[in-house]
C-alpha cells in the first residue's frame, strides 16, 4: 500500500500545477511596459488632422490610452464602459484609433458616444507597435510622471469599472506629480 | 474539348499564391538574417505561429518592422531588443535563460534524472525479489518433487 504513495503524491501534483495551468490565460501577455515611461509618439488629432499629440501634453495628469477601432466588434462592447467611466470620474481619456480610417472612427464615434478627451490616429499600426499592442481593445493607465502603471487586455467589462480602474486612478490621482 | 479544360485547369492553379511579400535583400546575409528572425520570433495574435507562418495583420506589421531594421542596418541584438521592450519575453520562441526560466530550461533534464533514479531503483527491487528464500521443509518438498519426476521418466 505504501508503495503507492509516492505516485499517488506525483499523480496530485500533476493536478495542481495542471489545474493551475488551465486557468491561466495565454492570451494576457504581460506588458514589459508596465513602471516604464510610456513610449513615445507624435500622431495627428482625429477631429483636426493638422495637429499633431504627444505624450507631453498630458504630462502632471494621470491619463488612460484606450487603443480601439470601429471594425473591432468587442471595442462595441466595451464602449458603454469608457462612456461609464468618462461620467464618473475625471480623468484625461485618450482614444487612439488603431489602423482605421478616420470617416469610420469618426461615424463610429458619432453614433455610440465620444468618451474620449482628445482622439489621435495611428493608421499604420507603428504607434501601436511602441505600445506592444497585439490585439484592440487594449487600455493603458498612466501616472501624472507619465509611467505606464497597468495595462488591460481586452474590452473593459462592466466590474473592471469599479473593481480596477476608479480605484487605480483614485490611487494615482493621490500620488505627486 | 476535355483536353482543353484540362489544360486550363491546370494552368489556373499556377495562379495560387500565398500572401508572400515579395521584399529585397541587399545581401545575402540580410536575407538569412530575416529568415531567421522570422523564424524565431512569435506572432502574438496566433500565439502557436511564427512571425514567418502566421497571416494575422500584427505579423505583417512586424515582419516589415524587421525588414525595415535589417536593411537599416540594426544588429540582432538591436532587434531582439526592440521587440523584448515592446511585446516581452514571450515574443521569442526561444526564451532567454533567466532566473525566471531557469525551471523552463532545467525543469526537462530534472524531470529526466529523477525518473531514472526511480527506474533504476524499480529494476534493482524487482532482481532482489526474484531470488526467493525457501525454508528447509519446502526445499526437501521441490527435492522430492525433482526426483519423482526423474523416476517416472526413467520408467
Amino acid at each position: 500500500m505504501g508503495r503507492y504513495l509516492i505516485p499517488l503524491a506525483l499523480f496530485a501534483l500533476l493536478v495542481v500545477l495542471l489545474g493551475v495551468g488551465l486557468n491561466l490565460d495565454p492570451r494576457k501577455v504581460p506588458s514589459p511596459l508596465i513602471d516604464k515611461p510610456a513610449p513615445a509618439f507624435a500622431l495627428p488629432d482625429l477631429h483636426n488632422g493638422e495637429r499633431l499629440i504627444t505624450p507631453d501634453a498630458f504630462q502632471g495628469q494621470v491619463w488612460i490610452l484606450n487603443v480601439w477601432a470601429s471594425w473591432c466588434v468587442s471595442c462595441r462592447a466595451e464602449h458603454e464602459q469608457l462612456l461609464k467611466l468618462a461620467s464618473m470620474i475625471k480623468v484625461n481619456m485618450v482614444g487612439l484609433n488603431y489602423k482605421d480610417t478616420n470617416a469610420a472612427a469618426l461615424g463610429w464615434l458619432k453614433r455610440y458616444g465620444d468618451p474620449y478627451s482628445i482622439s489621435v490616429v495611428d493608421a499604420d499600426g507603428k504607434a501601436g507597435i511602441d505600445w506592444g499592442v497585439y490585439g484592440v481593445p487594449e487600455t493603458f493607465v498612466m501616472d501624472k510622471r507619465g509611467t505606464v502603471r497597468y495595462k488591460h487586455i481586452g474590452p473593459v467589462g462592466p466590474a473592471d469599472v469599479g473593481a480596477i480602474f476608479l480605484p487605480l486612478i483614485q490611487q494615482l490621482e493621490g500620488e505627486p506629480a | 474539348m476535355r483536353q482543353l479544360l484540362m489544360v486550363l485547369l491546370l494552368a489556373l492553379s499556377f495562379v495560387v499564391h500565398a500572401e508572400i511579400e515579395s521584399l529585397t535583400f541587399e545581401t545575402a546575409e540580410q536575407e538569412q538574417r530575416y529568415k531567421y528572425f522570422i523564424d524565431e520570433l512569435r506572432c502574438l495574435v496566433c500565439q502557436n505561429q511564427n512571425l514567418a507562418d502566421s497571416n494575422a495583420d500584427l505579423a505583417k506589421d512586424l515582419r516589415m518592422q524587421t525588414y525595415e531594421m535589417i536593411t537599416g542596418g540594426k544588429s540582432d541584438q538591436e532587434i531582439i531588443d526592440y521587440m523584448v521592450n515592446r511585446y516581452g519575453d514571450f515574443v521569442l520562441y526561444r526564451p532567454p535563460l533567466k532566473t525566471n526560466t531557469l525551471l523552463l530550461w532545467g525543469g526537462p533534464f530534472i524531470i529526466l534524472f529523477l525518473a531514472t533514479v526511480i527506474f533504476l531503483r524499480m529494476l534493482r527491487q524487482r532482481n532482489r525479489q526474484a531470488v526467493v528464500h525457501l525454508g528447509e521443509s519446502d526445499k526437501a518438498k521441490a527435492r522430492g518433487l525433482l526426483a519423482g519426476n526423474e523416476g517416472e521418466k526413467e520408467s
